[in-house]
């Protein structure tokens, strides 16, 4: 595959009164062409200052991107044309009608006016392209600026929380969209912090705290290496589940009680589980494994999960790729 | 070109731009309407009304003069002797010409003299508007999102912002020289109907048309002025703020100017540099230096500012503020 956008040692540094801040700290990222690449990062780690360099609207201090092939900043009037973005929350003239507003920028950029309507058909709102934008919702600009950015038809579309604002028919119509968008052959990136949707919509991920990179890879590689080798362990009914789960804890395993269930958290060789059990004549009716989804590896990776009793702020996250966990049992 | 294109659609069709030209247009007509009702056609009806009034206040005069002097005379000897002056031929006799009878004609609207003054309204109103469209031109699209939104698809800062600028201008010229063209035609009517064109030669059109150039010069630089400090602070109020931050900077350095000692305190006032640019001069006079001479009477020094000078001074201010929006367009971030 050939990657349609590479970002490598990217750095961004601000400078103040108050010190200095790196948004960007060697930042990388590949994105291959026709793919879904879901961009995941907690608030303030550095995506839109990402997508807002490549984008040619911030300057790094360091670093090298490129776009379909081609370096930019230096290029990108030239690869302009088959990039689609909206950065952030859409923002348009609000006086505006929709039509008026998605034709000029077909002016500016030198794109045939007809596209105009048959993108408005896409998003959902060719029957209300004669309104003003400042008449719409939040989820309306939305639609309306994925429609900007889908008029040039271009090979790659940056997307910055598209979903955000739309309601749940308009998040399903906004994940089928992607999804046709990405069959057509179109890249997309998405960044979004529904990462429900990212799971379901991405076939990669670049997840980033702190300006740096943290993992990335495809979506079940990621949520493979951080499995969390847990299992769940239910037994013939009529069996004391604490008698069972004391033996499994006297042989270093961490077990979590439940109702009819036990989880045993660091079994990253489950067979010494029924062995175990089964030498004391207790028998095992269901071992199975339990899966992390992407929040779970987003919140471990990045150090944002809530801790009780303490209120997290923004730029608290964590750089913790790469770490391994040890396995009971192995 | 397809930019240019774009922008031009844009700038017509924001209804600040609207709003504005029919305000200037509501402003510019009752200019005009105020010089239609307040002026009148003379002729030999008029001027004979004229010198009958004027003839009817010399003979008022002339009787009260008399009525002094028998008041003057009849109290020698008196009191009331200390009010009149002690020779009762010293009291002044009010003469014809006192009372010239131009003084009491109707007011007419006279083209060669009075249009010069309609000029310097059209440029004012116009320079103050073009201010105001320029900085909501660039302001609005700053401040909405827009100017982000149109770098994403045209990535060439400095091109961007040119091109507004110079799609702005160049309406701006068109529309000026447009309304210009038609306000000089009303004010031709207006005099024909009811005023004079007496004395009209082609020197005095030629005159006429570079006191416009020179304010369609000042026009341009107020639209860029505008334009350059609303881009300069991303935001229509910026330049509005600027405006007022500037006008009371002037306002202090004039007056610090004239405490300081400074000569001539009107060099740095910038109204002056218009006013030049406008009526070819504006003398600066030094007050203080005048040695009043009951032979020579009061001839103060006076430092004459020519057209050339103020326009110099305008377009450089314009000039450095359009380069510093350029420039930061180029050099800062965009979030």
């Amino acid at each position: 595959m050939t990657a349609v956008l590479e970002i490598s040692g990217l750095r961004k540094t601000y400078r103040s009164r108050k010190g200095v801040r790196n948004a960007l700290d060697g930042f990388d990222m590949v994105v291959e062409a026709g793919q879904v690449h879901g961009f995941l990062g907690p608030n303030g780690s550095g995506k839109t200052t990402t997508l807002r360099t490549l984008l040619g609207l911030i300057k790094p201090n360091d670093g090298r991107m490129a776009i379909l092939g081609r370096e930019v900043p230096r290029h990108l009037p030239e690869v302009a044309r088959e990039v689609g973005a909206i950065v952030e929350s859409p923002q348009f003239f609000g006086n505006f009608t929709a039509e008026a507003t998605l034709s000029l920028l077909a002016d500016a950029g030198g794109v045939n006016r007809n596209r105009v309507y048959s993108v408005l058909d896409l998003v959902g709102l060719r029957d209300r392209a004669k309104e003003r934008v400042k008449t719409y919702s939040l989820g309306m600009k939305q639609r309306l600026a994925v429609a900007s950015a889908l008029l040039k038809e271009p090979k790659l579309l940056i997307l910055d929380e598209p979903a955000n604002g739309l309601d749940p028919g308009g998040i399903r119509e906004m994940r089928t969209l992607m999804r046709d968008l990405s069959d057509s052959g179109m890249t997309v990136l998405l960044s979004s912090h529904i990462l429900g949707e990212i799971q379901l919509i991405c076939d990669s991920v670049t997840i980033i705290s702190a300006g740096r990179r943290v993992t990335s890879g495809s979506v079940s590689s990621v949520l493979a290496q951080h499995t969390s080798g847990a299992v769940k362990v239910r037994l013939e009914p009529g069996v004391d589940l604490m008698s069972a789960a004391q033996l499994l804890r006297a042989a270093g395993a961490q077990v979590d009680m439940a109702a009819d269930h036990f989880t045993v958290g660091n079994a990253s060789n489950p067979a010494q589980i029924t062995k175990l059990l089964a030498d004391r004549q207790i028998y095992v009716t269901e071992l199975t494994p339990v899966a992390a989804d992407l929040e779970d590896v987003f919140l471990e990776l990045t150090g944002t999960a809530p801790v009780e009793g303490h209120t997290r702020q923004v730029d608290e996250s964590a750089l913790t790729a790469g770490q391994s966990k040890g396995g009971w049992g192995q | 070109m397809s930019l240019a294109r774009a922008e031009s659609r844009r700038l017509i069709k924001r209804r600040f731009t609207k709003v504005l030209l029919i305000g200037l247009l509501l402003v510019l007509a009752a200019v005009f309407a105020g010089s239609w009702f307040t002026s009148e056609k003379v002729g030999p009806s008029q001027i004979a009304a004229a010198k009958a009034e004027a003839d009817g206040y010399y003979q008022e005069a002339l009787r009260t003069a008399a009525t002094d002097k028998q008041q003057c005379l009849a109290a020698a000897g008196t009191p009331q002797a200390a009010n009149w002056p002690a020779n009762c031929d010293e009291l002044y006799t009010p003469t014809r010409e006192d009372y010239d009878y131009r003084w009491y004609m109707p007011a007419t609207f006279d083209l060669r003299e009075d249009f010069r003054n309609m000029i310097s309204v059209f440029a004012v109103v116009l320079a103050a508007v073009a201010f105001l469209i320029g900085a909501s031109f660039v302001g609005a699209e700053w401040n909405s999102g827009g100017m982000m939104n149109l770098l994403l698809w045209r990535p060439q800062r400095t091109r961007v912002l040119g091109t507004k600028l110079i799609v702005f201008l160049s309406w701006l010229v068109g529309v000026s020289v447009l309304l210009g063209a038609v306000w000089a035609g009303l004010f031709r009517v207006l005099a024909e109907a009811r005023g004079t064109t007496d004395k009209m030669t082609s020197g005095v059109w030629q005159s006429f048309g570079l006191m416009g150039l020179r304010g369609l010069g000042l026009i341009v630089a107020a639209g860029a002025l505008g334009f350059a400090l609303a881009s300069l602070g991303r935001h229509t109020g910026m330049a509005l703020g600027a405006l007022v931050a500037l006008g009371a900077v002037q306002i202090g350095v004039y007056v610090m100017a004239g405490l300081a000692g400074f000569k001539y305190p009107d060099l740095l006032f910038t109204p002056f540099w218009i006013f030049a640019v406008l009526y070819k001069e504006w003398v600066a006079t030094d007050y203080t230096s005048c040695d009043y001479s009951s032979v020579a009477g009061c001839r103060p020094d006076t430092f004459t500012m020519t057209w050339q000078a103020g326009s110099i001074g305008v377009a450089a201010v314009a000039v450095l503020v359009v380069a510093a929006a350029l420039w930061t367009m180029r050099k800062r971030d965009i979030t």
